[in-house]
């Protein structure tokens, strides 16, 4: 993949994040302000992407609700990382028959479609941010923890950690010290390709009204408002689409560029 | 061959068996009692009680789930709450929708997808190829529901070229194929560039390969070699993306289906989680989970079946 | 009358680290009805040779000199659609992997049918050639052969079937790039005694390229030597073999298993590596490996002609 791609990458990446973490300078009003008299009002000077169907204003929403993608991209990758290590390490170290079961249940979670897995998690959790945060953790989880797994396992018979097991280090130690700086720089590669999906998790389950409770401000949310009403008012949706659009497109093209230049065997995935 | 697909077989039983459980645990934790769920508030509790016998909720948990994983092996997922109609019909009935659907999505994904990793291996390097890779990778990235809402937005509401919601008149394959279009867009958008990057990996790899040189050397046109003894063998890792692509379609029809009102699985699960009607839930994301893993083994064994190495060896 | 005659041919890739000069001053021939060997190292530039030949260098590859008179014509100078109208049924070739060869998926019957689509025949006259041609190989049962795919063939078999295809649309001239080096030696006996055989009947000439001396000695009538994409002596196979005149071919017949006591198949190698071929020395590239230096060999040394058809690419030919 050319660099300049990388580039536009960065540059979308950057435009959402500050928007995100500046959101109170640049868009003065309340994302959460109910305003009926100014209910579906087409975007202007006051409004740049308009209002809501209760007088909110959207770029205000967009704005804040790229605080609560980025978190929640952020803190369901960390989880799912966290989660993925320690299972993996516990397949690839742990006796055969665990391994096997575990590679088992991982397929089995893998086999149901990732909204069908969403919908049937939401009857568990209720619709809340938990859900969305356990849903990215069983879809991420499977894939993290092969790789540690695989690596693990190739690591095991390796000398140097036969080694240090011999010169009485426990196996933590081995997985701390041997195990671990292995396996880091691939599996940080492909979580940040992962978080445009998170993203999208986030989103897709918040625009079917699974995810973040109103009246948060949410990408998802604001895109299911803008559907409710696009015969008269399609700019709410067009305020919804579009940070999805740009925030996964500059993600994945960062998270592409940046496997190419550090990581060329990951190249093909998916 | 009867070897290989056995031990598929077996395995896709296996998985399906965990995800059974899986599903189980899950009902089993709904926090709640479900016969009260069902019955209402207004429910007394010898109500509750008479149906907490017939669900079976009175047994130990792994008699519950014995009773579940046997019933649901034998197609058996329970009755809904609201009609009390058996979750299986139910599902087999929208099922059709679903399906034609992914068809949809699946078939213009790969009649675009196919040509244009081809094209890009071919041209390798090229502007052509360059470009090819970068929208591959864009419509990778952009979320379905997002390609829905704005293909309903463009097409439907501003242009008015397509219809926006339903399936069609029920008996008028036209009506129904016109209102197909637009969801299946949706649905299959991001897999034109699964496809044509998919395509185009492999065809690189085949095209470096000993025999593509021998058949150069004899002189054999570019477009046999390359759509003849290059892509037959291409296509085989291509067969298998696709069954798991289909997975993924399954996930991206619940919202184009809620997105474009048609009736599907999607819109069945979706407006049973409003409802509450945890069994039809339950029934639904199973029924589409053993599609999955059905699909998944029988992309297996076409490449098993197309590849003479894979056909004779096993 | 010769089939494929080459003269001062030279093929430049470019690479990250500059222009690669494959191949320089290339010159030899090939006379109708002959078997003329190749003989060299790996990395001496056989692959190269046979790539420009056949019009199928990589893209960063060119012919930057020189000429190949194919037929009367200059196969460097033929479009792209006229060279392709010749490999197959003017020059064809057979590859050393015998195992990667053929295509894994389609019958061996519609390869061979597929490759005479340029004849006109109807599809049972194909066919029957096929079959003709796979009985002249000796592949049992032929007619069942064809529906059959590769993997069901031996390896012998497989490059017998090679063989075949490569000859049925019978060539002025076949290109064998080591045929034998990946069979047992029983095998390569066979396949060389059926080269030879079916060369005669159809009375076309080869280039056959093998590291292996024995192999050449017993099958070529003419030899050319190449080292670091240099043609450093040629000959007919009695004067090179009998008479060497190159240090290089000295020592590479002085290293061939055939003349040694111990029973290896590899070809011990000289001391010291072929040079990087991206600054190519002003003298004899032989030059840093040679036990004959002298300093005269700092400039470019002369094909200095030793007797009639035997030449040697040194100053230190003495006639």
């Amino acid at each position: 993949m050319a660099e300049p791609l990388g580039a536009l990458g960065i540059i979308l990446v950057l435009l959402v994040v500050g928007g995100a973490v500046f959101a109170d300078l640049i868009a003065s009003a309340d994302p959460n302000k109910i305003a009926p008299r100014d209910r579906f009002l087409s975007p202007s000077i006051d409004h740049l992407m308009g209002t809501d169907q209760l007088g909110r204003d959207l770029f205000s929403r967009v704005l804040h609700g790229g605080r609560i993608a980025l978190s929640v991209a952020l803190f369901a990758t960390a989880a799912s990382l966290a989660v993925g290590i320690v299972l993996g390490l516990i397949a690839g170290y742990g006796p055969r028959w665990l391994d096997n079961l575990m590679i088992l249940v991982f397929d089995a979670l893998k086999s149901f479609p990732t909204v069908m897995l969403a919908l049937a998690l939401v009857t568990l959790f209720g619709p809340s941010l938990t859900a969305v945060v356990v849903v990215v953790v069983l879809v991420n989880v499977p894939g993290y923890a092969r790789i540690i797994r695989t690596q693990t396992l190739a690591l095991k018979s390796a000398e140097f950690v036969t080694a240090a097991q011999s010169m009485g280090a426990g196996a933590g130690r081995i997985l701390r010290v041997h195990v671990l700086p292995n396996v880091i720089g691939p599996l940080l590669i492909l979580a940040s390709m992962d978080i445009p999906v998170v993203i999208a998790i986030e989103a897709g389950m918040s625009f079917l009204g699974l995810g973040v409770r109103p009246p948060t401000p949410s990408w998802g949310a604001i895109l299911n408002d803008g559907f409710t009403a696009i015969r008269d008012t399609p700019w709410i949706a067009v305020a919804g689409g579009l940070p999805i659009i740009l925030t996964t497109l500059g993600f994945t093209f960062l998270g592409e560029t940046l496997r190419d230049v550090f990581d060329p065997r990951l190249k093909g995935r998916g | 061959m009867l070897h290989y697909t056995l031990s598929r077989l077996g395995l896709a039983v296996l998985i399906v068996s965990v995800a059974m459980l899986i599903l189980f645990s899950m009902i089993y934790l709904i926090p709640g009692d479900p016969a009260a769920v069902a019955l209402g508030p207004r429910a007394t509790a010898a109500m509750r009680e008479a149906l907490r016998v017939k669900m079976g909720l009175d047994q130990p948990v792994w008699v519950q789930f014995w009773n579940f994983f046997i019933n649901a092996w034998q197609g058996d997922l329970g009755n809904e709450v609201l009609s009390d109609r058996p979750v299986s019909k139910v599902v087999l009935e929208q099922l059709p929708y679903t399906l034609a659907l992914i068809a949809g999505g699946m078939v213009w994904s790969v009649a675009l997808g196919i040509p244009l990793g081809c094209w890009a291996a071919v041209k390798r390097g090229s502007l052509a190829d360059r470009l090819v890779g970068v929208l591959s990778v864009a419509v990778i990235a952009v979320p379905s529901f997002v390609v829905a809402i704005y293909a309903l937005l463009i097409f439907a509401v501003s242009l008015r070229w397509l219809p926006a919601i339903g399936a069609g008149e029920p008996g008028d394959l036209g009506d129904q194929l016109v209102h197909l279009i637009l969801p299946s867009i949706a649905v299959g958008l991001g897999w034109v560039g699964y496809i044509a990057r998919m395509v185009r990996a492999s065809m690189l790899e085949v095209l470096e390969a000993q025999h593509i040189r021998t058949a150069r050397a004899f002189g054999l046109p570019d477009n046999q070699i390359t759509y003849q003894y290059a892509l037959t063998i291409a296509i085989l890792p291509t067969i298998t993306l696709l069954g798991v692509g289909i997975g993924q379609m399954l996930s991206s029809a619940v919202f184009a289906e809620i997105v474009f009102a048609r009736p599907g699985v999607g819109k069945l699960v979706y407006d049973a989680i409003l409802t509450r009607n945890y069994p039809l839930v339950t029934g639904a994301v199973l029924v589409t989970t053993v599609l999955f893993v059905l699909i998944n083994l029988i992309a297996d064994l076409i490449v098993g079946a197309l590849d003479p190495r894979v056909r004779s060896s096993l | 009358m010769t089939v494929l005659s080459i003269h001062n041919l030279n093929v430049t890739f470019s690479t990250e680290g500059g222009d690669l000069h494959a191949l320089k001053d290339v010159s030899f021939e090939v006379p109708e009805r002959r078997i003329v060997g190749i003989v060299g190292e790996s990395g001496c530039g056989k692959s190269t040779l046979i790539n420009a030949i056949l019009g199928l260098l990589a893209d960063n590859g060119r012919v930057s000199g020189g000429e190949m008179m194919f037929q009367g014509r200059d196969l460097s100078r033929l479009s792209p659609r006229e060279m392709t109208a010749l490999r197959g049924p003017q020059i064809a070739t057979v590859f050393q992997d015998p195992m990667g060869a053929l295509n894994p998926v389609i019958s061996v019957g519609r390869q061979m049918t597929n490759i005479q689509y340029r004849s006109g025949l109807s599809n049972a006259e194909k066919a029957e050639r096929a079959v003709a041609m796979l009985r002249r190989v000796r592949i049992p049962d032929p007619e069942a052969a064809l529906a059959r795919f590769p993997h069901q063939f031996s390896g012998g078999m497989k490059q017998r079937i090679a063989i075949a295809m490569a000859l049925m649309m019978e060539p002025a001239l076949l290109i064998a790039d080591e045929p034998t080096t990946a069979l047992d030696a029983t095998l390569e006996v066979a396949t060389i005694e059926l080269l030879q055989e079916l060369q005669a009947q159809i009375g076309c000439s080869v280039l056959f390229i093998s590291h292996h001396l024995g192999v050449i000695a017993e099958l070529c009538e003419d030899v050319v030597v190449m080292y670091a994409g240099e043609v450093v002596e040629r000959g007919t196979t009695r004067q090179v073999f009998n008479s060497p005149r190159h240090p290089y071919t000295e020592r590479l017949l002085d290293c061939d298993p055939a003349r040694q006591s111990s029973r290896t198949r590899q070809l011990p190698t000289i001391p010291g590596e072929i040079p990087d071929l991206r600054a190519r020395p002003p003298g004899c590239i032989f030059a840093p490996r040679c036990h004959r230096r002298a300093p005269v060999c700092d400039t470019p040394p002369p094909d200095e002609a030793v007797q009639d058809g035997h030449k040697a690419r040194c100053h230190m030919v003495t006639p």
